[in-house]
């Protein structure tokens, strides 16, 4: 045997190859992730929560029907009685200012966070999953939890006002009247604006839950993002910014309930959002893209 | 320096004086097309350094070398940086200088590919504590890219079975005790074939039953040809499985190469018995030997052969040559708590 055959020793086999990802394995994940978030407890309580409001708002205004004190209340509130379609404008009106964000704070606060302060994120990341696709997954997973807090408000404020109150044919913000299947579509048009223009708070969340290992502290800090907004929104002198702002265009549904909807009002505050999600996305993903995970 | 065993002697100079020492075979830099063969070292590190903040570095340009095959037990008091140290292996934590290699890949940027093919526990197990243990193990199975769900089942069932949970596999995690968590954790390590495990203190929490399964545990997963790189605080949880040893004191690696080699080249003590009339001849015998530290007690006669060149066999023939009676010959190596002792000077405690 020569010296170089010595040198070379036996041909090494090949390098076994990188294992390749399976089709679907986006699905599964996300699969996972929203059984894990629909699954807990305290997300089902939450979600029952919210439920339980057009509930107790529509019980109480039944009640209250031809007492002194019937017809009272803001604008939507006091349409509930003469028809129940109005019920789920009232209680979305009502979930908005703080039971909602609320509800954002914990499901996006809780994203990153939550992984980290229980250790999970180590096992996660070491599986591997990549660091971006995870925190898509986290978004999309947040987004659906928060889509279904809306629908639940609106499902069951839909069937407790065809109940209690009955449907009919819904007499627009201008006056006018239009069947009660317009009707309807006008209501689901509410609810998906709802919907959307919550996200820009959920990437605020987001990004908050890849700065810290202590979930409470990134909830607390998306609703206070919220009531900031809000209170701000509220200030004549800072007027410049109002139309920036997070909470600026979120009572704007009730565009969907004139007769002739002026889309652009939308379509700006729909953009508004789009810009929070840009932004803070972009910011959650800097952030954890390169984050030491010492938890 | 050649490459063969170093004396921890001069191991301990070499740390004393701050530099780090290979034992045996002494890495060159290897060129990165020859990197990604089988033959690449399953773990290897070039200058790895973090620092957290302004504190001095968490680790300190440390060169580990874990052969392919190898058990390597990574030592080192509590807080000297062997989980930061392997953080920085599988990219959770971004090294402030120096590189990493995986199976020959570097990462953090070839985790996608490397991961899969690693098993890992670090610093303690973490699931979802609502979930049961089986429920848990399929949530990590799906997140798995590269996973065939086809097989999770069955994958599933058998790394329970391997650690002995599968009675406890429908427990939530949160009423698992401390023992059962880790095994868990393990399951989870366990969950693929794996051409490299890396077991972060693995034997924490386990009752003196369990601790022996992980070593029988580590031991078979080595001889089918795994990797393992385990740490521990405690030397002699896993100093019986380890081919290799590496140790960790103050961030720094003060040495690592072959167990045996280690502790061979220690300080050897040769202890003759003889009978109590012989006693006084036997140690006259071991001093014109050259050996030096003789001591005699009762009927043993105790000498150091470090730095003399004497073996047993030479220490036999001249003891029977002086007609000392011979009842018997024993070679001492030092334990690896003492080379411990010796090389970071100060036992096993935390150094800050
Ligand atoms: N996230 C962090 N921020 C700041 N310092 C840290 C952080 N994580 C670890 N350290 C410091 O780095 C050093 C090494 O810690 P490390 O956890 O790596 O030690 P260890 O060898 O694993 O100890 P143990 O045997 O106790 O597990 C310690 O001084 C520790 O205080
Ligand atoms: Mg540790």
């Amino acid at each position: 045997m020569s010296r170089a055959d010595v040198l070379a020793g036996p041909v090494p086999p090949a390098a076994p190859a990188a294992p390749a990802a399976l089709p679907g394995a986006v699905a599964r994940l996300l699969r996972s992730e929203l059984r894990l978030v629909f699954g807990r407890r305290r997300n089902v309580a939450l979600l029952s929560g919210l439920a339980a409001v057009p509930l107790l708002l529509g019980i109480v205004l039944y009640v209250a029907q031809g007492t002194a004190l019937s017809g009272q209340g803001p604008g939507f509130v006091a349409r509930v009685t003469g028809n129940g379609l109005f019920l789920v404008v009232a209680a979305l009106f009502m979930c908005l200012p703080f039971l909602l964000p609320l509800t954002i704070g914990i499901a996006s606060g809780d994203a990153i966070a939550g992984e980290a302060s229980s250790g999970t994120l180590r096992y996660l990341l070491t599986l591997p999953v990549r660091r971006g696709r995870l925190l898509a997954v986290k978004a999309v997973a947040t987004l659906v939890f928060v889509t279904a807090a809306v629908l639940a408000i609106a499902l069951v404020a839909l069937a407790t006002g065809a109940v209690l109150f009955g449907v009919s044919d819904l007499t627009l913000l201008s006056g006018t009247t239009i069947p009660a299947g317009a009707g309807l579509a006008r209501v689901a048009g509410v609810t998906a604006y709802v919907a959307a223009s919550l996200t820009g708070l959920v990437a605020v969340g987001l990004f908050f839950s890849t700065l810290t290992e202590v979930p409470v502290g990134a909830m607390a800090a998306t609703v206070v993002v919220a009531i900031v907004s809000a209170v701000l929104d509220t200030l004549p002198q800072l007027a410049v910014i109002h139309p920036g702002l997070l909470t600026h265009h979120w009572l704007d549904f009730a565009e969907m309930l004139r007769l002739e909807v002026d889309w652009g009002v939308l379509g700006q505050g729909l953009a508004v959002q789009a810009a929070w999600v840009a932004v803070f996305g972009a910011l959650a993903w800097g952030r954890f893209a390169t984050a030491d995970v010492t938890s | 320096m050649t490459s063969g065993p170093v004396s921890p002697l001069l191991a301990a100079d070499a740390a004393r004086r701050g530099d780090t020492v290979v034992a045996s075979g002494a890495q060159a830099p290897v060129p990165a097309s020859r990197e990604a063969t089988v033959e690449a070292p399953a773990v290897r590190t070039s200058g790895l350094t973090k620092r957290f903040g302004s504190a001095p570095a968490a680790v300190d340009g440390i060169d580990l070398h874990v052969p392919r095959g190898s058990v390597y037990g990574f030592l080192g008091p509590n807080g000297s940086g062997k989980t930061t140290t392997i953080r920085m292996l599988l990219g959770l934590v971004r090294p402030t200088s120096g590189q990493a290699w995986l199976l020959g890949e570097p990462m953090p940027g070839a985790s996608a590919g490397v991961l899969p093919r690693v098993g890992v526990l670090v610093e303690g197990p973490a699931f979802q504590p609502y979930l049961g243990g089986r429920q848990n193990l399929t949530r990590l199975d799906a997140c798995d890219a590269t996973a065939d769900p086809r097989t999770s089942r069955r994958r599933i069932d058998d790394a329970l079975d391997r650690v002995g949970l599968a009675a406890a596999a429908d427990k939530p995690y949160r009423q698992y005790s401390l023992g059962m968590k880790q095994r868990l954790g393990l399951a989870a390590a366990l969950l693929r074939p794996r051409e490299l495990l890396v077991l972060d203190e693995p034997t924490n929490g386990l009752d003196p039953q369990g601790t022996r399964e992980v070593r029988t545990l580590v031991r078979e997963l080595a001889d089918a040809g795994t990797t393992v790189l385990v740490s521990s605080h405690l030397l002699s949880e896993i100093e019986q499985v380890c081919s290799h040893i590496g140790v960790m004191s103050r961030g720094r690696l003060l040495v690592q190469g072959e167990r045996a080699a280690l502790t061979e080249a220690g300080e050897a003590r040769v202890v003759v018995t003889t009978t109590f009339a012989d006693a006084g001849a036997a140690a006259r015998v071991l001093v014109a030997l050259g050996l030096v530290d003789v001591a005699a007690d009762g009927t043993e006669v105790e000498a150091s052969l470090a730095g003399t060149g004497v073996g047993v066999g030479a220490v036999s023939a001249a003891l029977v040559h002086a007609g000392v009676e011979l009842l018997g010959l024993e070679l001492r190596r030092p334990s690896l708590e003492q080379l411990f002792v010796t090389l970071t000077g100060e036992g096993f405690d935390v150094a800050r």
